[in-house]
């Protein structure tokens, strides 16, 4: 708990330090340190089972490290349960979204508001609604029958609905066409200019270094590369692995 | 993306024509919206004119007319016992329908508030309190029991889950039955006999003892937690267990308190059985083990799968279709009763197979032409495969008799016949749409066949086929049954 961030004027408002997280026997993350500052973009690369959906688990609570804190808004929250994490502020765009299939688009945006002052609901909505015009107009569809985009929007709406100072994403862009790549990076930009903090696991370098401010690199569960996005993105090692160029 | 982008000019667009760039899904939702003809869409627009308060009206009004044609023995077995089913299903609906818990030890709470109203209010210990103070009792220490049970479903889930409050349940039966501890000089629950001689139910002094009365109680709490669970299901905690239901893991990182939620249902499902304990024992008088065993399990989930798991008005449903079907075949009622099912099952599965008018007429129409057919043929040429008679089929007999075919003296007939319509409905299922509907009034045809000739010689099994085929039937036709949401599978 006492490192080095804390003492620092601004303390991140995530941060983790020397995680090790294991799956029964196999060892995934070794010893992962990782922030993200209040208000920040950053996002996390890295190939095919390299652990970055272990990496958010983490953080959210639903596995747990063997060694190493999640320090969260200046508490200690590693053994914190899942719910009171996002209660304190942290929402999820779980990979492959994760919908409430047989509730309406509706409902599923109720559901990431569950913990939110019912008073403030109808106003929550408006905000997601004008993010996205189209949930307005889907909104008594079942979640199932919606295209994979107009998924992907009910997933980032219904994480937003929490209002969260902290927004997990795990691959927002998988199974988009590039036209709703874009759109859905320009979402999470215009998200992230509202003040919220992103932490975006992308398998996307290019556009997701274009917008982020910071990115990390994880490969086998450690962390190879990390630094500003536009520094990362001359960085050769990385541009010959993600850009192939 | 929205359907007011007007970066095209209109002119340029021929009516018709999909637009670049401009979402016609979005703007034409409505014109594309399906519009179902036929049976289901005149079931589709009666159901979006009937909202919930006039359909729970319209069913307690006819609810409330069957004492007028049943007498009070019918209503007993036919009334009050949908009722109690309806009470039980809407419990176990709870449970499983809709926080997607699998509680098979269900029974043993409605056996546990049973026996606990019995103790409380009969002979048994001479403890006679008033109903009043008694059901509530029981309600609370049943909730207060599906706590504790639902307490593994934090951590089970699925078969484990199903592991556990299935011990519970035989465990419950056997506790009742063999264990039987002596408390207060005499056996707990009376052993194998149970505990008789429990009070009537009495309010304040009115006692309910006429069968009207008792239905017109049950009815009344039906209808409270009917409405009560409505409520539940519309609001955000149902909402909530349903997205439980759904998705445990992605319910968790919405927050939604998943653990406090399974506690809930488990509480409320067992607090609705206990009652429904109170309400059987009261009403019989007796209770015994047998009354809370794995058939009894088996019927309430029978009840609430038929109607569709997490419909209220399917527990309705299913509880009239399995309880009537049910003490329409046993043995003590006529024969016929029997037969007039089998064909209304045929009638209904030929309906709800095809979904147009006209081809139903014609499928109605070829099964009778077929029949006549068949029969004018086999009678020219072998007149002894024709010259049986339909058993104690009243004044159905001849029309039967010309109509079917029933050999006399050629015994193996009717076992050949059946195995070929068992044969006949694995084919019928693996064709295609068209040549099914070809196909229909020859299996239909089969069917009738295979029921004079055999099955009318065996009763008890028969009952129980008949009773298995009308849930197949249904639930084929409609595997979320039958009103049930379909499945939404996320792609
Ligand atoms: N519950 C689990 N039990 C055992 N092993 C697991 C479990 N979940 C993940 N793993 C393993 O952990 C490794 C990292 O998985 P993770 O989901 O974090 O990868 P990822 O970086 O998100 O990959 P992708 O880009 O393919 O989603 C993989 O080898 C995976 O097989
Ligand atoms: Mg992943």
């Amino acid at each position: 708990m006492s490192n080095a961030a804390a003492t620092e004027p601004a303390a991140p408002l995530l941060q983790l330090s020397g995680i090790d997280t294991y799956y029964g026997e196999i060892h995934i993350l070794q010893s992962v340190d990782l922030h993200v500052k209040h208000g920040e973009l950053v996002c996390l690369l890295g190939g095919n089972a390299s652990g970055k959906s272990t990496t958010l688990k983490t953080i959210l609570g639903i596995v747990s490290p063997h060694l190493g804190a999640v320090v969260y808004d200046g508490n200690d929250v590693t053994r914190t349960s899942t719910s009171e994490r996002i209660r304190r502020g942290m929402a999820i765009v779980p990979e492959n979204r994760r919908l409430f299939g047989p509730m309406t688009v509706l409902e599923n945006l109720e559901m990431g508001a569950y913990l939110r002052p019912r008073g403030d609901f109808e106003e929550d909505l408006d905000r997601v609604y004008s993010i996205f015009p189209l949930l307005a107009e889907r909104r008594g569809q079942l979640a199932g029958t919606l295209s994979g985009g107009e998924q992907q929007m009910v997933a980032m709406g219904r994480a937003l609905m929490a209002r969260p100072k902290l927004l997990l994403m795990d691959e927002p862009s998988m199974g988009l066409a590039p036209i709703l790549v874009e759109r859905s990076f320009e979402i999470i930009q215009e998200v992230h200019q509202a003040g919220v903090a992103m932490l975006v696991v992308e398998q996307n370098a290019n556009v997701s270094l274009s917008i982020a401010d910071r990115g990390y690199v994880l490969s086998t569960g450690r962390i190879v590369l990390e630094g500003k996005a536009s520094e990362l993105v001359q960085h050769d090692e990385l541009r010959k692995a993600y850009l192939g160029r | 993306m929205d359907r007011d982008r007007t970066d095209l000019p209109p002119e340029n667009v021929e009516p018709g024509r999909p637009r670049v760039g401009v979402d016609e899904w979005v703007a034409q939702v409505d014109q594309r919206r399906d519009r179902p003809t036929g049976i289901a869409g005149v079931a589709r627009r009666i159901g979006e004119v009937v909202t919930p308060p006039i359909r729970l009206a319209i069913v307690v009004v006819l609810a409330a007319l069957v004492p007028l044609w049943l007498g009070e023995g019918d209503l007993f077995n036919y009334g009050i016992f949908v009722l109690l089913y309806i009470l039980l299903g809407l419990g176990l609906n709870v449970v499983v329908g809709f926080a997607g818990l699998l509680d098979l030890g269900y029974v043993a709470f409605f056996g546990f508030g049973a026996y606990f109203y019995a103790l409380l209010s009969s002979e048994h210990y001479g403890i006679h309190w008033p109903a009043i103070v008694s059901i509530p009792l029981v309600v609370l220490a049943t909730s207060l029991l599906g706590l504790v049970l639902g307490i593994p479903s934090r951590r089970l889930l699925g078969d484990y889950l199903a592991i556990v409050t299935l011990f519970f349940g035989q465990a419950f039966v056997v506790f009742v039955n063999a264990s039987n501890p002596k408390v207060a000089g005499k056996g707990l629950t009376g052993g194998p006999n149970g505990v008789a001689d429990i009070d009537p139910v009495s309010f304040f002094g009115y006692e309910f003892t006429t069968r009207t009365q008792q239905y017109a109680l049950l009815l009344a709490a039906g209808v409270v937690v009917l409405v009560g669970l409505h409520f539940l299901s519309e609001s955000r905690t149902g909402r909530a267990l349903r997205a439980l239901r759904e998705d445990p893991l992605a319910a968790e990182a919405m927050s939604i308190p998943v653990n406090r939620l399974k506690l809930l249902a488990f509480g409320i499902g067992a607090g609705i059985a206990g009652f429904t304990g109170c309400m059987f024992a009261t009403l019989l008088t007796a209770v015994t083990p047998g009354n809370f065993d794995v058939p009894i399990l088996i019927t309430v989930y029978a009840v609430v799968i038929l109607g569709g798991f997490g419909s209220l008005s399917g527990v309705i449903l299913g509880a009239v279709v399995i309880t009537v079907s049910f003490q329409f075949l046993a043995p003590e009622n006529p024969q016929n009763n029997a037969r007039v099912l089998f064909y209304t099952i045929i009638l209904l599965a030929i309906v709800l197979a095809v979904r147009s008018w006209w081809r139903l007429l014609l499928v109605l129409a070829g099964t009778v032409g077929l029949g006549i057919a068949v029969h004018a043929i086999v009678a020219a040429f072998a007149p002894t495969w024709t010259s049986g008679q339909a058993v104690e089929a009243g004044r159905f007999g001849d029309l039967i008799s010309d109509w079917v075919i029933i050999p006399q003296g050629h015994p193996d007939f009717g076992n050949v016949a059946y195995v070929a319509l068992v044969v006949a409905l694995l084919v019928l299922t693996q064709m295609r749409p068209t040549y099914r509907l070809l196909a229909i009034p020859a299996v239909a045809y089969l069917a009738a066949v295979v029921w004079e000739t055999s099955f009318v010689e065996q009763p008890a099994v028969a009952r129980w086929i008949l009773f298995g085929a009308l849930l197949v039937v249904l639930m084929n036709v409609r595997p979320q049954g039958l009103l049930g949401t379909p499945r939404v599978e996320i792609a």
